[in-house]
């Protein structure tokens, strides 16, 4: 799961590591309609549906937090 | 009749005075504070000497911003926004164009202004509102101004690589805010949110029209888009009733239920345009709105602002494949339909959508050339001189007579709601050493610019170098490196072969 997601972010920024960066969201490194992109594609790739209330900056300022969002969509499938 | 779009702004700080015109998180101008900043700025500029020429506005979006416009116009110049985030090679580019000698930044962009190759004068926003206004010298300059004569400059993409300034007139603008107004229906009870950038024109929908009626506009921060829920808690907390938006940040909201949990109160007005308006994405609003009004607006920068517009009925049913009409020219515009042979094209036939009427701006700034291959003299009139604008956009009529949108002449494209030229992005792309050559696509399903290049470098290394050149809307979205480069039969770059290619892939 966190290679295919390094991979759907490393297309959105090649030049950014994702795996040391920890404030995506404050340091304006995803801009808004990067997180449409991301999410769409997150949903494509997982075959998940993530909602507005899940859209909230706290689940997309690092890896790790994608990761859990991502996780705990999977399991309620 | 008026001539002037002070004239707007002179009426209504007697009218309102202390009603609010523009605000965002820090800043709340009202009327008066807007007539008065403005007032010092313009004496600021006057005093030192700069007339009937472009100053460049370097500030951060805000209603500061705002009333640097409408100080610069009351100088008599004409003001050249630049955009906070773009990189300084294309802000020297823009400079090197215009040949500004006058600049007014705020302490957001100081650093930033400090690093760029300058020599014209650098104004501190915050100083020149320590100027006392002088009505004499501010009375004398309008009383010399003439109609035609330019507002503003705003740069769009040029597939040279080197941005085009569009630049616009009073009398086009005056136009485009009375024939907008009558269609959206604005008044003194219009709240706006407004989205776009104020380095465009499609800002001119909520910043003339909020001065004429004494309407409010707030600034919605850029960050909000990023979370559906937060933008529409936004719209309620300030009542906003009017948003005229690019269509992708109306699908932010309504493309992941948004709806379920909140819903906007007091919208009424919605306006959109830049890019197709997905059938989907517009069932859901009007869902969630059955009352609201949805207009599509159309129209390029080099028409000031809008042209034509399409109210869509409450009850119209459109089928998924359907695409919303972009509907009938405001009054006072024609929108003529031009075959290859210079002909107008009748009964569905498809033509070059151009443009007639006093929307037409004054052309490129500083760039004959590229003026004379867009406004040229109307083919249909032998008789007297006429500029009409070629848009490059090919359009044919419906049975109803509405205006269809079919397909661009040229490697123009809409992306997130922004005019881009793919030539632009790889004219940038080559000038890289390590490039051989480059080619771009774009995938209109999903939305994505495809950098296509030839040459030893990383593709990592590439976005890093572009983030430098060209503004972050103009990043391609995916890069992948070649071999070698398809070409057509001619020599050229097979773009054909290229987005081939990335749907196989």
């Amino acid at each position: 799961m966190k290679e295919k997601l390094l991979e759907i972010l490393n297309d959105l920024h090649e030049d950014i590591d994702f795996e040391t960066e920890k404030d995506l969201v404050a340091r304006k490194i995803l801009d808004s309609f990067d997180v449409v992109t991301l999410v769409n594609e997150i949903c494509d790739e997982f075959d998940i549906e993530i909602t507005a209330d899940e859209m909230m900056p706290e689940n997309f300022k690092d890896l790790d937090s994608m990761l859990s969002l991502i996780q705990s969509k999977v399991d309620e499938d | 009749m008026r001539t002037n779009v002070l004239e707007d702004l002179d009426e209504i700080v007697k009218k309102v005075p202390d009603k609010i015109a523009f605000a965002d998180d820090h800043t709340s101008y009202s009327f008066k504070d807007i007539y008065e900043h403005s007032g010092s700025i313009a004496t600021k500029l006057a005093e030192d000497g700069f007339y009937k020429e472009p100053v460049l506005i370097f500030m951060k979006k805000s209603p500061e911003e705002i009333a640097s416009f409408f100080g610069v116009i009351r100088s008599g110049c004409y003001y050249v926004p630049i955009d906070e985030e773009m990189p300084v090679t294309r802000i020297s580019l823009i400079i090197e164009n215009c040949k500004a000698r006058a600049m007014i930044i705020d302490e957001s962009t100081k650093e930033a202004a400090g690093r760029l190759a300058y020599e014209g004068r650098i104004y501190s926003y915050e100083e020149m509102l320590g100027t006392s206004v002088n009505l004499k010298t501010l009375t004398s300059i309008r009383e010399k101004a003439i109609d035609t004569d330019p507002i503003y400059i705003v740069f769009t993409s040029g597939s040279t690589g080197v941005p085009k300034g569009v630049c616009a007139c009073h009398r086009s603008v005056l136009d485009y805010i009375e024939q907008l107004s009558d269609v959206l229906g604005f008044n003194e009870d219009t709240v706006f949110g407004n989205q776009s950038p104020l380095y465009f024109d499609a800002c001119l929908k909520e910043v003339y029209p909020t001065i004429r009626y004494g309407a409010t506009t707030y600034l919605i921060p850029h960050e909000l888009f990023t979370f559906p829920k937060k933008i529409v808690e936004y719209l309620n907390d300030k009542k906003i009733n009017t948003i005229c938006w690019v269509v992708s940040a109306l699908t932010i909201i309504s493309s992941f239920k948004t709806f379920d949990s909140i819903k906007p109160e007091y919208l009424h007005t919605i306006a959109f345009g830049s890019e197709v308006f997905p059938i989907k994405q517009y069932r859901l609003w009007r869902a969630a709105l059955p009352d609201a009004t949805f207009t599509n607006l159309y129209g390029p920068t080099e028409g000031t602002g809008m042209s034509c517009y399409y109210r869509v009925a409450k009850d119209h049913v459109f089928e998924d494949h359907d695409v919303i009409p972009i509907g009938r020219p405001f009054k006072n515009t024609e929108v003529m339909l031009i075959k290859p042979d210079n002909t107008l094209a009748r009964d569905g036939e498809e033509g070059e959508i151009t443009l007639r009427g006093t929307c037409v701006t004054l052309g490129y700034y500083n760039n004959p050339e590229k003026t004379k291959e867009a406004f040229v003299q109307n083919p249909l009139n032998t008789a007297y001189p006429e500029i009409v604008y070629k848009t490059g956009d090919i359009g044919k009529r419906d049975a109803d007579g509405n205006l269809i949108f079919v397909s661009r002449k040229d490697y123009q494209i809409k992306h997130m709601g922004h005019r881009i030229e793919l030539g632009e992005i790889e004219s940038n792309v080559n000038l890289l050493e390590e490039i051989k050559m480059s080619g771009c696509i774009y995938d209109d399903q999903k939305g994505k610019i495809v950098l296509y290049y030839v040459g030893d470098i990383s593709a990592g290394e590439v976005t890093g170098r572009l983030k430098e050149m060209l503004p972050r809307y103009m990043l391609p979205n995916k890069i992948r490196q070649l071999n070698e480069m398809p070409f057509t039969a001619n020599g050229k770059i097979d773009r054909k072969q290229l987005k081939n290619m990335y749907l196989n892939a």
